[in-house]
C-alpha cells in the first residue's frame, strides 16, 4: 500500500444516544505527518480513533484508510487493514500472560510471519525502543514507561503505514512523556511513519504534532497547523486548551495591576521568527528607558519560539505607549496594555 | 487395621482417583470450550449471538439444577448407551462428568469475562482473527483463573463420587458408608475422613502451586 492521505474521514457520525458522540466529522492525515487530535475529556476523541480502525462503526458517514474505503467491511475483512495500523493504549494493554518479547511478536504470530523472522524482527524492535535487555520479562514488572516502550514496539512489528495512539502519554509522569514523545517523534521521523495521536494535553500537541485537529462535543471546531493554531487560536475551545501553555500573570502582582500608575503594564505575544526580532530594545528606544521584564515564558514549537512576556514599560505617556502599539504592529507581535502598576513592582 | 481392610482402602482409593481425575479431565475438555461459548456469544462478545448464549446458558443453568444423586439414576440409559453398562467406575464417570462440566464451564466463564475488555481490543486492533483472540489472548490470561476453578472442580468431584457407591463404582466414599456408616466401624470411618483431608489438601496445594507459577499479572 502506497497512498495518498493516511487518513481521510469524511463525515461519520456515531451515536450512543444523545448528544452524539460524533457528529460530520471529516478529517484527513497527511503522510508522514504527526497529527495531534485534541479535546477535552468527552469531546469524542476515543471514539474517533476507534473508528478509524474499525473498532467501533459510525452511524453514517465512510471511513477511508489509505484510499479504500472500510465503513462496510465485516470483521474478518477489515483484519489486514488492521495489520497496517499500529495502535497504542492509554493503559497499554499488554498481555500478562506473554513475555515482552512474545507481546511484541504477537502482530507478526497473527499475520502468519514464522518463527525465525518474527525473533529477528523483535530483536530490531526491542532495540529500537531500548528495552533488549528486557525480552524475557513480562509486563508486571516493567514501569509504565516501559510498558508503553513495548506498546510502541508492538504497534510498529508490523510495519504499520499508520500509528494511532489513543492517549499513550496520559498515565504516565510528565520526565518519562517526555521520553515516549521523543521516541514517538524519532518513528515519525526515521520510518516515515504517519502517526495520529489523541490527547487532552495541549503540552504533548505543542511537543510533537505538526498538524493539531481541535475535537469539541463530537465536532471538529478547528484545524491547522500546531504553529498557527498555538499562535492565534480562533475558537473558544482552542483558546481555553492553548491557555494552559501560556504564562498567566501570577496573582500577587495582578492584584497591584490598576487602571493608572507609574507605568504601563503590556502583554506581548510572540510567535514565529517575530520573537527573535529586538523587540526589548525598540521598545526602550521609543519610551526613553529599557522596560522591565516582570513574567513571561518561551516555548519551542516545530522549532519556532513561542510565549509571553508581561513588561512594565517605564512610563505611563499614553502617547509614547501607542507609538510602541503603532511601531511593533508591523512586527506581528501581538501586544496589550493591562493596565499600570508602581514602578516598584 | 486388618491386611485385608488395608488392601480394601488402597482399592478405594484407586477408583476415587480415577472417578475424580478422569470425569474431571473430561470436563475441562468439554467445561472450557463451553465457557469460551458462553463468553463470546455473550452481549459485546466477539461472537455475538444471544439466542445461542440464552440457549446454552439455560441448559447449564438446569443440569446444575438437579441434584446429583437424581442425576446419577437419570442418566442410565445414556451411561449404558456410552459405556454398555451402568454400573462401575466406567458407569460412574458418565454422570460425574455431566454435573462438573457445566460447574466447571461457569467457573471459568467467570475468568474469562476478567480478561480487560483493553487486551481484546488490543487483539482485535492488531488484526487478529477470532480464533487468534481465543487462543492467544481470552485463554492465556484466564488461565490462572481457570487453574483455580479446575482445582475447586476436582475438590468437588472428589465429594460426588462418594456417592457414586450408589451405581456400584466403589472409591472411598463408598467404603465409608458401607463399613463406617452401616456396619458402625468408626474406625474405618475415620481412616477413610483422614485418607480424604490428605487428598484433598494435596489437590489444592497441587493447584494453588500451579496458579501461582502461570500468574504473571
Amino acid at each position: 500500500m502506497t497512498l495518498p492521505p493516511s487518513v481521510a474521514l469524511a463525515s461519520a457520525s456515531r451515536q450512543f444516544g444523545t448528544p452524539p458522540a460524533l457528529r460530520d466529522i471529516s478529517l484527513t492525515v497527511p503522510q508522514g505527518e504527526i497529527v495531534g487530535l485534541i479535546g477535552r475529556s468527552g469531546a469524542g476523541k476515543s471514539t474517533l480513533i476507534r473508528v478509524l480502525n474499525g473498532l467501533d462503526k459510525p452511524q453514517s458517514g465512510r471511513v477511508v484508510i489509505a484510499g479504500q474505503d472500510i465503513t462496510d467491511l465485516t470483521e474478518t475483512q477489515l483484519q489486514p487493514i488492521r495489520r497496517r495500523i499500529g495502535m497504542i493504549f492509554q493503559h497499554f494493554n499488554l498481555l500478562s500472560a506473554k513475555t515482552v518479547a512474545e507481546n511484541v511478536a504477537l502482530p507478526l504470530k497473527i499475520a502468519g510471519v514464522p518463527a525465525p523472522e518474527r525473533a529477528a524482527r523483535v530483536a530490531e524492535l526491542l532495540d529500537l525502543v531500548g528495552l533488549a535487555d528486557k525480552a524475557g520479562a513480562y509486563p508486571s514488572a516493567l514501569s509504565g514507561g516501559q510498558k508503553q516502550r513495548v506498546g510502541i514496539a508492538r504497534a510498529l512489528a508490523p510495519r504499520p503505514v499508520l500509528l494511532l495512539s489513543d492517549e499513550a502519554t496520559s498515565a504516565l509522569d510528565p520526565e518519562t512523556t517526555g521520553a515516549i514523545l521523543d521516541l514517538l517523534q524519532k518513528v515519525n521521523r526515521d520510518l516515515g511513519l504517519t502517526i495520529l495521536m489523541i490527547t487532552h494535553e495541549i503540552e504533548v500537541v505543542r511537543q510533537i504534532a505538526t498538524r493539531v485537529v481541535v475535537l469539541d462535543q463530537g465536532a471538529v471546531v478547528e484545524e491547522g497547523p500546531v504553529a498557527r493554531l498555538l499562535a492565534s487560536p480562533r475558537h473558544a475551545v482552542t483558546r481555553a486548551l492553548v491557555r494552559g501553555l501560556s504564562p498567566t500573570l501570577p496573582a500577587d502582582l495582578a492584584a497591584r495591576v490598576s487602571p493608572q500608575g507609574d507605568q504601563a503594564l503590556v502583554r506581548i505575544d510572540l510567535a514565529g521568527p517575530s520573537a527573535r526580532l529586538p523587540i526589548l530594545a525598540r521598545i526602550a528606544e521609543i519610551t526613553g528607558t529599557p522596560p522591565r521584564l516582570l513574567h513571561g515564558g518561551l516555548n519551542d514549537v516545530q522549532g519556532q519560539p513561542y510565549g509571553r512576556l508581561f513588561l512594565a514599560l517605564g512610563t505611563a505617556d499614553p502617547d509614547r505607549i501607542a507609538r510602541v502599539l503603532h511601531d511593533l504592529s508591523p512586527m506581528s507581535v501581538d501586544l496589550e496594555v493591562l493596565g499600570h502598576v508602581p514602578s516598584d513592582v | 487395621m486388618s491386611q485385608a481392610m488395608f488392601d480394601l482402602m488402597l482399592k478405594g482409593l484407586w477408583e476415587t482417583l480415577v472417578m475424580t481425575f478422569v470425569s474431571g479431565g473430561l470436563s475441562f475438555l468439554l467445561g472450557l470450550p463451553l465457557a469460551v461459548v458462553l463468553v463470546i456469544t455473550d452481549r459485546g462478545g466477539i461472537c455475538e449471538a444471544l439466542v445461542l448464549n440464552r440457549t446454552l446458558g439455560g441448559v447449564v443453568n438446569a443440569l446444575r439444577s438437579i441434584p446429583f444423586i437424581i442425576l446419577l439414576v437419570a442418566v442410565i440409559p445414556l451411561t449404558r448407551l456410552i459405556v454398555g453398562s451402568a454400573i462401575g467406575i466406567a458407569a460412574a464417570i458418565v454422570p460425574l462428568t455431566i454435573a462438573a462440566t457445566p460447574y466447571f464451564a461457569r467457573i471459568a466463564e467467570v475468568s474469562l469475562r476478567e480478561v480487560p475488555k483493553g487486551l481484546i481490543d488490543a487483539a482485535r486492533a492488531m488484526g487478529a482473527s477470532r480464533p487468534a483472540i481465543i487462543r492467544e489472548v481470552l485463554i492465556p490470561e484466564a488461565l490462572p483463573g481457570v487453574v483455580a476453578g479446575f482445582t475447586v472442580t476436582l475438590i468437588t468431584l472428589i465429594g460426588a463420587s462418594a456417592m457414586a457407591g450408589a451405581v456400584g463404582a466403589g472409591g472411598l466414599g463408598d467404603i465409608a458408608i458401607r463399613y463406617g456408616y452401616q456396619r458402625f466401624e468408626t474406625g474405618v470411618m475415620l481412616a477413610v475422613v483422614a485418607v480424604l483431608i490428605l487428598l484433598v489438601w494435596a489437590i489444592q496445594g497441587a493447584g494453588d502451586a500451579l496458579t501461582r507459577r502461570i500468574d504473571r499479572r
